[in-house]
Parts: C-alpha cells; sequence; structure tokens
C-alpha cells in the first residue's frame, strides 16, 4: 500500500514538473538523423520573402527585436510599409499587452488582408491613439470599408473598459465595422473539456444520459461558435471584399482560432503538411500562444489550473471537422491532427514548450532540445500522415457549421473507450485502393513509353 | 420533355403552373424559379433559374402530407413532407393554382384502392419472360438449403398451403421435424393470429436456431400442450444446448397489460428448460412519435448545438435503434456463444421480432451482407413472413395509427453496422436508401400488401415487377469498394455503447445536400473501381501489343502484371461477383452456390433496359460527380448565423 502510494506521488510529482528545464526535451536524445533542422524551417523571413512576391506593401519590422516593445510577439513581425517603427511603438502601448495591430494573411485573390492584435485601451475615457487607426488604415484600399472582429460579446468588450481596455469606437475608426462574435475562453473551455471528457468515459449503456452529457459538455457548441467566426472572417474577406482585423481581449487565443481557420478556409497552402506546420509555427508559436500555461494538464487534474484551456485542441478539432467535411482537399490527415495535439501536451520535443518566442529564447530551446518539426518531415514519418484522398484542390472551403454536420472526433475522445480495428482496417483498405491504382497507372504510362521507342525503333529500321 | 423521361406520361391532361420558387429550407441560397408538372405518377419541378436543367422529381406515393402555409408577399407556400424526408417548400405566384396544386397532391398522393398504386402501371417495357425470371430472382429454399435444411431436425412444410394454420404466414414454413401436424395446429390455437413458432434462422455450426412467433394467448394461466411441445421440439433440435430462449421483445409491462386481453408471455414453469427473457422494446406508436420528433429537429431551421443535441435524445430516437440493436446482439450472442436457441416473439411478431430476427442473422452470417444476402433477409424476415409494409408505410389511404417507422429503424441498424465496420458489407449506403425508397415508392410489387396471401390476391407476381432484379443492375453505383469479401469476418460483435451510435444525417437531412461532406469519399472510391478495370485493361492491351520484351521492366511493375492479370480474369466473370477482387483469393460460394446462381439471370435486358432504369432518383451521376463536387465547394455559402 505504501509503495503504492509512493508511486502516485512520484508520478505526481514528476507530471507536474515546475521548471521547464527540467522536463523531457531536454534529456531527450533522437535516434534519427536530423535531415532538415526544424528549428529554421519556418522563419519569418523566409513566410515574408513569399509574401514579398505577390505584394510590396508590407515590411518586415524588428522594432521588438529585443522582446521589448511586445513580450509574447516574435522579433520580426509584418506590418504596412508606410507605418514606420516608432509608430508601432506608439500602438503598443495602445495596445494589450503590446500587440499591436500585425499582419496575419494576404488574400492573393483580391489582396484583402488580415490581421490581428490585442483589444486597444481605450478605458472608460475613451483613450485614442491616432497611430493605431493610421496603422489600420493602411491597409484599406481608397474608398473601402474593413471590418473588425471582435471575439466578445458586446457586453463583455464594454465590461473591459472598466479595466482599461476597450473596443475600437466608430467616431475614431469610421471606415471599420466592427462585429461581435463571441467564442468562449479560458476555463469554460477547460470545463468544457473535462465534461465531454467524462461523458466518453462512462460505461453506462443509457442513450439519454450520454446525449444529455455530450449536450452538457458544450464542446460542440464550441466547435461550431469557433467555426462560425472564422467562417465570418473568411466570407468578409474573400466574398465581401474587405480587409479584417480579428481580436478579443488579449490576442492570443480565440483571434488566433479564428485568423487560423480563416486561413485554412481560404488558402490552399495551409492544407498541405509543410504549409499547415507553417500556419501553427505562423500563427501559434511565434504568435505567443501561451502553450505551457493552456497546454499544462489537459482534461484530467487534480488541481485547478486557473491558465489551463484547451484552446489549440479546439483549433484542431475545427480543423478535423473540415477536413471531414472536405476529405479530398488536406494533404494531411487525421494521424497528423491527432499527432499534433499529442505533442502540445507532451511531448520529446521542444516545439511546444514556452509561452512565446521570449521565452524560448531565454531557455534556448533550438541548441537545447530537438523540433519537432525535424522528427515529422522525415520521408518515412511524412508517409503515415498523408492523406491518400489528397488532390490539390486551389478553391476556398467553406464547412457548414449546422449540427447535423459536425460530430464528435471519435479519433481522439473515444481513442481509449472503444477498438478502432476495423475503422483502422477500412483506412488501410482505401490507401491499397489508391495505391494500387497509382502502381497500375504508372505500369501503363511505363507500358506505352516502351510501345512508343519500340515503334520508333521499327520505324527507324524500315526507313534505313 | 423531360431528361429522365421514361414513363408514358401524359403530360397535357394535368395540369402545370409557371413561376413557382422551390426554397431551399438550409443554405440562405436565392430560391429556384421554375415550372411545377403534375404527372399521373410524379410531381416534377424544372428549375429555369439555374444554368443547366435542373429536374425534381417526387412521386405521388412518395408524399406524406401536404400543407398550405400562410400566404407571403411573394405567394402562397406549400410545404410537402416526403416518406424518405425530403422537405420539398414551394412557393406558388397564385393562390388559386396553389389551391389546384394542393388538392391534386392530396389525391394523388393518397390512393384508396390497390389497383392504383404506380406497380400496376410502372412499365419498364421489359420482355414478359424476364420480369418473371425477375420475380424468381430470389429463392428462399435455396436459402435454407444453404443452412443445411431440410435435416434429421429441421423440415419445410406445406402445412400452411391453404392458410389453414396461420393468414398472413407464407404457405410453406420451416419446422422441428419433431413436431407433427397436431402440434403445428395446436400451437396454432395458442399463438396469437396463428402465428406459430417456425424457424428464422439455423446457425450451421452448432445447430442453434433462432425461432419467431407472436405472443402466446396465455392469459393469466391458461397452457397449451402442443404449445409446450413445439417449444420442446425447437429445443430438442439443438442437442448441443440443454436449455432455450424465449426473448419477448416488449417491456414487461406492456406484455403484462396483454394478460388481461388473454395474451401475454410463457410462463417458464409450463415450458421445459426455457429461459425467458424481456427485451425492452416500444411498440409502434411510440416509434411513429419518436421519429416525429426526430423530424421536427432535423427541419429546425439554424438550431444551435444545444437544441439539436437536446432534441435528438427527447426524440429517443437513437434510444430505440439502440434497443433494437441490443436485442440483436443479444441472440446473436445466445447463438454464437451460449449455443442456444431462441424463440423470439413481440405482440403480434411481424415488427419488433422481424427486426430483431433480421438484425440477429445479419450479425451472425456474412451472406446477409452482400447484396443478394440482404435481398434474401428482406424477403425472409419481412415481405414473406407477413410484415404490414402497407399499413407500416401508409401505402394507401387508412388509419394513421398503423404507420409505423418500424423498416426504417431495421436498416438504420445495418447503416449503424456498416458505421462501425465499413469493409464487412458488399453494399454501400445508398443501396440502403434506395430499399427504403422503394419501400414507400410502389413501384415494384415486392412491398405491396401485408401479407403472402394479400400479394397472391392481388396478382403482384402477374402484373407487377420485382425491385431485386432492377438493384442488381445498378450494383456498380451500390457497392461498397472497401468491402474485404465474404470470408474475412464472420459474426460482428458490434459496440453498443451509446456513443457508437451516430445520428444518421444521410438518411433524415438526406436532401439538405448542404450539410453533407462536399466531397464524398464514396465516389472517389467507386471511381478509383472502375478507374482500375480500364487501366487493367489498358495494361493488358499494351502488353499484348509488345510481342517481346528484350529489356526487363523494373521488378515492381512485373511482379504488379500478375497481380494484374489475375484479377481481370476475375473481374469478367459476369455481373461482377468479385466486388474484392484484387490480391485477395476469390469469395467462397456458398456450399449451394447462391452466388453464382444469380449471375445471368438478366445479362440481355441490362443494355437494353439501361436508359428506362436511369434517372429515377437524385443519386448523383458517377460522371460528373467530381464536377458537381468542385462548383459545389466554389457555390456554397457557409452557413453561419
Amino acid at each position: 500500500m505504501e509503495e503504492c502510494l509512493n508511486i502516485a506521488s512520484s508520478i505526481e510529482a514528476l507530471s507536474t514538473l515546475d521548471s521547464v528545464t527540467l522536463m523531457y526535451p531536454f534529456f531527450y536524445r533522437p535516434m534519427f538523423e536530423v535531415v532538415e533542422d526544424g528549428w529554421h524551417s519556418f522563419l519569418p523571413e523566409r513566410e515574408f520573402e513569399l509574401l514579398s512576391s505577390v505584394t510590396n506593401e508590407w515590411r518586415l519590422s524588428y522594432v521588438n527585436k529585443e522582446f521589448s516593445v511586445c513580450p509574447s510577439y516574435p522579433p520580426a513581425v509584418t506590418v504596412p510599409k508606410s507605418i514606420d517603427d516608432e509608430a508601432l511603438r506608439r500602438v503598443a502601448t495602445f495596445r494589450h499587452g503590446g500587440r499591436f495591430p500585425v499582419l496575419s494573411y494576404y488574400h492573393k485573390k483580391n489582396g484583402m488582408v488580415m490581421m490581428r492584435s490585442s483589444q486597444p485601451l481605450t478605458g472608460t475615457n475613451g483613450r485614442r491613439c491616432k497611430e493605431d487607426s493610421a496603422l489600420i488604415n493602411a491597409t484599406l484600399r481608397a474608398g473601402k470599408r474593413g471590418y473588425i472582429i471582435d471575439t466578445r460579446s458586446l457586453n463583455v468588450a464594454q465590461q473591459a473598459r472598466a479595466k482599461g481596455g476597450g473596443f475600437e469606437q466608430e467616431v475614431q475608426y469610421p471606415q471599420w465595422r466592427r462585429i461581435h462574435k463571441s467564442v468562449e475562453r479560458y476555463n469554460i473551455l477547460q470545463e468544457s473539456l473535462i465534461k465531454l471528457v467524462e461523458a466518453c468515459n462512462d460505461q453506462s449503456h443509457n442513450m439519454d444520459r450520454w446525449l444529455s452529457k455530450l449536450e452538457a459538455s458544450n464542446w460542440l457548441t464550441h466547435v461550431k461558435e469557433i467555426l462560425t467566426a472564422a467562417c465570418l472572417a473568411g466570407q468578409c474577406i474573400d466574398r465581401e471584399g474587405a480587409s479584417v482585423l480579428v481580436h478579443g481581449t488579449e490576442g492570443t487565443d480565440s483571434t488566433l482560432q479564428i485568423t487560423s481557420l480563416a486561413q485554412i478556409i481560404l488558402d490552399p497552402r495551409c492544407r498541405t503538411i509543410r504549409g499547415f506546420e507553417a500556419l501553427v509555427e505562423r500563427e501559434w508559436l511565434q504568435a505567443g500562444h501561451p502553450f505551457r500555461l493552456r497546454c499544462a494538464q489537459s482534461a484530467y487534474s487534480n488541481s485547478k489550473q486557473k491558465w489551463e484551456s484547451p484552446v489549440f485542441f479546439l483549433f484542431l478539432d475545427c480543423v478535423w471537422q473540415i477536413l471531414r467535411q472536405f476529405p479530398c482537399s488536406f494533404e494531411f490527415n487525421e494521424h497528423f491532427l491527432i499527432m499534433l495535439f499529442e505533442h502540445a501536451y507532451a511531448s520529446q520535443f521542444g516545439t511546444f514548450l514556452g509561452n512565446n518566442e521570449s521565452e524560448r529564447c531565454k531557455l534556448k530551446l533550438s541548441q537545447k532540445t530537438m523540433s519537432l518539426w525535424s522528427w515529422v518531415n522525415q520521408p518515412e514519418e511524412l508517409r503515415k500522415f498523408k492523406n491518400p484522398l489528397f488532390e490539390a484542390n486551389s478553391l476556398v472551403i467553406w464547412p457548414s457549421v449546422a449540427p447535423q454536420s459536425l460530430q464528435l472526433w471519435e479519433g481522439v475522445f473515444l481513442r481509449w473507450n472503444r477498438s478502432s480495428k476495423f475503422l483502422d482496417e477500412a483506412y488501410e483498405e482505401m490507401n491499397n485502393i489508391i495505391e494500387y491504382n497509382k502502381e497500375l497507372q504508372a505500369k501503363v504510362n511505363a507500358l506505352r513509353r516502351q510501345l512508343a521507342e519500340l515503334e520508333t525503333d521499327d520505324g527507324m529500321q524500315e526507313n534505313s | 420533355m423531360f431528361a429522365g423521361e421514361h414513363r408514358a406520361v401524359h403530360l397535357t391532361t394535368y395540369p402545370w403552373v409557371e413561376n413557382v420558387k422551390l426554397l431551399d429550407r438550409y443554405t440562405n441560397r436565392k430560391p429556384a424559379n421554375g415550372t411545377l408538372y403534375l404527372t399521373a405518377t410524379h410531381l416534377i419541378y424544372v428549375d429555369a433559374s439555374a444554368e443547366v436543367r435542373k429536374e425534381t422529381w417526387i412521386l405521388h406515393h412518395h408524399i406524406a402530407s401536404v400543407e398550405k402555409l400562410p400566404l407571403t408577399t411573394s405567394g402562397c407556400p406549400l410545404l410537402i413532407r416526403c416518406k424518405n424526408f425530403r422537405v420539398a417548400h414551394l412557393v406558388i405566384g397564385h393562390e388559386r393554382d396553389c389551391h389546384e396544386v394542393y388538392t391534386s397532391l392530396l389525391k394523388l398522393s393518397q390512393p384508396v384502392k390497390p389497383e392504383e398504386l404506380y406497380a400496376f402501371s410502372y412499365n419498364p417495357k421489359m420482355p414478359k419472360d424476364s420480369r418473371e425470371i425477375g420475380w424468381k430472382l430470389i429463392d428462399l429454399k435455396v436459402d435454407y438449403q444453404r443452412m443445411g435444411i431440410p435435416n434429421d431436425f429441421w423440415e419445410i412444410t406445406d402445412a400452411n398451403k391453404d392458410y389453414e394454420v396461420c393468414n398472413t404466414y407464407p404457405p410453406e414454413v420451416v419446422v422441428p421435424k419433431a413436431a407433427n401436424k397436431a402440434t403445428v395446429l395446436g400451437s396454432a390455437k395458442f399463438r396469437s393470429r396463428g402465428r406459430i413458432p417456425v424457424l428464422s434462422y439455423l446457425y450451421k455450426e452448432n445447430n442453434a436456431a433462432i425461432c419467431r412467433c407472436s405472443q402466446p394467448l396465455s392469459g393469466f394461466s391458461a397452457r397449451c400442450l402442443e404449445d409446450e411441445q413445439m417449444l420442446q421440439a425447437i429445443r430438442q433440435a439443438n442437442p448441443g444446448s440443454p436449455f432455450m430462449y424465449v426473448v419477448d421483445t416488449r417491456p414487461k409491462l406492456n406484455a403484462m397489460a396483454n394478460r388481461a386481453a388473454g395474451k401475454g408471455y410463457e410462463n417458464e414453469d409450463n415450458y421445459d428448460n426455457i429461459h425467458f427473457k424481456f427485451i425492452g422494446i416500444e411498440n409502434i406508436h411510440v416509434m411513429r412519435s419518436s421519429l416525429q420528433k426526430l423530424l421536427e429537429v432535423c427541419e429546425t431551421k439554424s438550431p444551435s448545438m444545444s437544441d439539436f443535441l437536446t432534441g435528438l435524445e427527447n426524440s429517443g430516437w437513437l434510444r430505440h435503434i439502440k434497443a433494437v440493436m441490443d436485442a440483436g446482439v443479444f441472440l446473436a450472442k445466445a447463438v454464437k456463444e451460449e449455443k442456444a436457441s431462441v424463440l423470439v416473439h413481440c405482440s403480434d411478431g411481424w415488427d419488433r421480432t422481424a427486426q430483431v430476427c433480421s438484425l440477429a442473422s445479419l450479425l451472425l452470417d456474412p451472406f446477409y451482407r452482400t447484396f443478394k444476402g440482404l435481398m434474401v433477409l428482406i424477403e425472409k424476415e419481412w415481405i414473406v413472413m407477413g410484415h404490414k409494409f402497407s399499413h407500416r408505410c401508409g401505402h394507401l389511404d387508412g388509419d394513421l395509427k398503423e404507420v409505423s417507422p418500424v423498416f426504417t429503424q431495421f436498416t438504420e441498424c445495418v447503416w449503424q453496422l456498416m458505421q462501425q465496420f465499413p469493409c464487412a458489407f458488399e453494399f454501400n449506403e445508398r443501396f440502403l436508401l434506395e430499399i427504403h425508397d422503394h419501400v414507400y415508392s410502389c413501384q415494384f410489387g415486392n412491398f405491396l400488401g401485408s401479407c403472402y396471401r394479400e400479394r397472391e390476391a392481388l396478382k403482384i407476381f402477374e402484373k407487377t415487377h420485382s425491385l431485386w432484379p432492377f438493384l442488381l443492375q445498378k450494383k456498380q453505383e451500390f457497392r461498397n469498394p472497401l468491402y474485404k469479401g465474404f470470408t474475412v469476418y464472420k459474426e460482428l460483435k458490434p459496440n453498443t455503447l451509446p456513443f457508437s451510435f451516430q445520428f444518421w444525417c444521410g438518411m433524415y437531412n438526406r436532401f439538405d445536400k448542404g450539410m453533407h461532406p462536399k466531397q464524398c469519399v464514396l465516389d472517389h472510391l467507386l471511381n478509383c473501381m472502375s478507374q482500375k478495370m480500364k487501366l487493367e485493361d489498358n495494361a493488358t492491351d499494351l502488353e499484348n501489343k509488345l510481342p517481346f520484351l528484350d529489356n526487363p521492366l523494373p521488378n515492381e511493375v512485373c511482379s504488379l502484371s500478375k497481380i494484374v492479370n489475375a484479377s481481370v480474369e476475375s473481374s469478367k466473370t459476369p455481373m461482377l461477383n468479385t466486388p474484392q477482387d484484387y490480391e485477395r483469393e476469390p469469395p467462397a460460394l456458398l456450399t449451394n452456390g447462391a452466388i453464382v446462381e444469380e449471375v445471368d439471370i438478366i445479362p440481355d435486358q441490362d443494355q437494353k433496359n439501361k436508359e428506362n432504369f436511369a434517372n429515377h432518383h437524385d443519386l448523383p451521376d458517377l460522371n460528373s460527380t467530381m464536377e458537381v463536387i468542385e462548383s459545389d465547394a466554389k457555390k456554397e455559402k457557409p452557413q453561419h448565423q
């Protein structure tokens, strides 16, 4: 008995390490040869290069080189060319946590953009900042209006003023229309996850109980909410031909869910493996989603973790929902998403450690730990994550958000509660069918070539 | 006039109305504008606003209700709800036109006499003998043979040839050899409507049997020696087990209430070695109202997630589906694992009993998971054994309290199993939907009437066509590309925890295309299958053209060609019996060759009548599917708010 308790307390202690540097990634020695160092795979400079090939209205600013302007931003951010670093510094003082508006996505099709930031610090007396409106107005075409998508309800946004926060007033931003699209946050999401996991673990045969627990968990409600907001952002850009600024309070959680999902919907590149990795790197890691705080314990934990919240997990769930509705439009499969979910919570790799780039720098992660991408992007690992149905699709893909169209992500939530043998077999079978066709096609091509060669040979012989 | 026209439609004698809008109840898309035609059999809506001519055909028999809604500024709305869960929301410009359409539809959708049913006028212009052969496609004797019957314990008897024993049973039934005529007749007097215990399925490996009957007329204390002998005979036909189960699929309370009416359930003390058990599946009335509630949920415009899940729960639908599934699983387990025979009944033994027996067979025997097998199963447990399709589906104007989605529930149970075992079924979801459509369509004779005797009286074998050969012709679009063949899975043991049951969007929201995945894996794989055939032909062609292969091909190509040749041969078998034909052994044939038999029944009409059979329904044309997906992806608006 005593031994058991000892083991329990050891596990408890080991699974809730206080110091980051004692964690697995710092001791992990890779058993594979690193071909491409993942720490350098998705540098902001590389992303900016891609952008420069289609527009010259933007520049890469190093105003945050020392993390002094905004501690949760990376050293390099993309901002309108016409706005200088001095202005950025001033805008930073007007935005929560210094998170001034930066470029999140450029829609090649019509040149519209999506930016993200944190809330403006207007406070109760309506403080304003000239540079702030100048910054976001710089992204507008002449005579065109933009949309600000606030991920809080109007009520919550108004209350935020009492604490020094707030929202963009029409008077000061006449060229912008504000839309409040409320998305739940923090501990509400965490409670939702705990309830859902509890429901999935319930072995009772009572159907009503299951459905009512599923409903009460609200998990799928959150999925629907987030997807709806992402569709809205996408619609403003693609349909209305307007630029968009997205923010909530801090701009590190629901904001990132919306901006990253909108990109999945709009940008075919984000539906490739490489592109999705770049998206996670850009919109989550470098954008300063506090992974260490949010993904510490997941659904089971003894102590109430104030900052714990499955924000990134919900994002992955939403991606899975879109993948399910567009099974041929993604280069990766469900396993890829599950892999990311796992590594976000516990990993031998350093990628998801820390809360932002500044912390990662201090921890010297790129020297002391291995990047997840170094491992994932090896050809033999990638093979497991490739979707056999993938056929590049350059279109915008609008998911349905009707309740009938959204499902429980079984691959994650029921993973340990039921055997997936028959579903795995089906996946395997599907893979075989498609692979076999590819081989056949290759064979037919080879035979054709051979025949053509023979015929030209014959022709030459006849001619000679 | 119509792209898919294949019937003699006298358009001129029927009215048409122009400027009719068809609202899409789900998307916010602009409503279509077009013309509405009423023919003798169909309501046809032709969308004039679309770039490509788009027709919506609704069979009058499919219409469950027509409702006139309050006048709006854009016209007079008409809400048409169909038995296959389509909801068509039309808006007609003029009130007078609307009323005319309304009254015509009411009349057309509620035929009074059986002769008015579509099947009696449906004429696919097929030679008389192939129509007759079509009716012989399913021979239940062959299925009994497959189970090894007749054998030492079971025999096929014609005791009911003049419907003396039971007028809702077929003339021939399978009973224990040990039960003589007196036992049969005696038992019939003690069973509700004379529906005596007969064999449903024999599990050959251990001789355990599934039998079915109606409730005993036991009241509070009555007993019947012959009935007791009958059960004993069933038990003794399975020497491997000392006992048998008697399963009453009703909730205990309902069964007890029946005792007051002189009916009831078996008293364990009166029968030797029976284990009696209740499995609470609710009655047809509860099921009808449950479906009603489910459909209300499905029809709700822009429901929240919470509305939907609460509505789903309150409808009780999935609870009922689970109850049927649980019962099927119990039966299969008793037979397979406990090696015990089971006698199943409910009240009359034609609703819940049919569901449960057919589901258990499907779980136990992979044959029933093939095209032919499912047809046999439906024929055997539903059509022949007197499930009252005519009443349950409301084919004729009649008592609405008799209508109940009993067969729909069975169909859904099969679908739920397909979700858990995607490689175990030869057919895909569309096959189930097609059958379900035709149960209501009355286009074929199979489901008319309520029992064998009635069908004989209606002369359906002489006057109508059978559905089954028609379905087999469309096998290619109904096949499951993931099917692994006959031998891979034997009995299925589904998980029946609540989370294993999904809402079947493809059935209850089938016509709300916006809700379905925008790209269809099934279509993709079906395309692969047909592409494969072409490629294989190509490869053989090319190989024949290459007279000698001096320089050997790369290794993998060589090994491939062997496989290709092998499967090319097998794919030349008529009617494609080998959906799982690559890299695998051919399917195990049944001892009696049941699978082979179907093969050449309709080969020559296959070509001729192809166009006749086309375009009955809304299944997407396979060739154009990919384009449809692309354009859909483009057009589809995000649905939020």
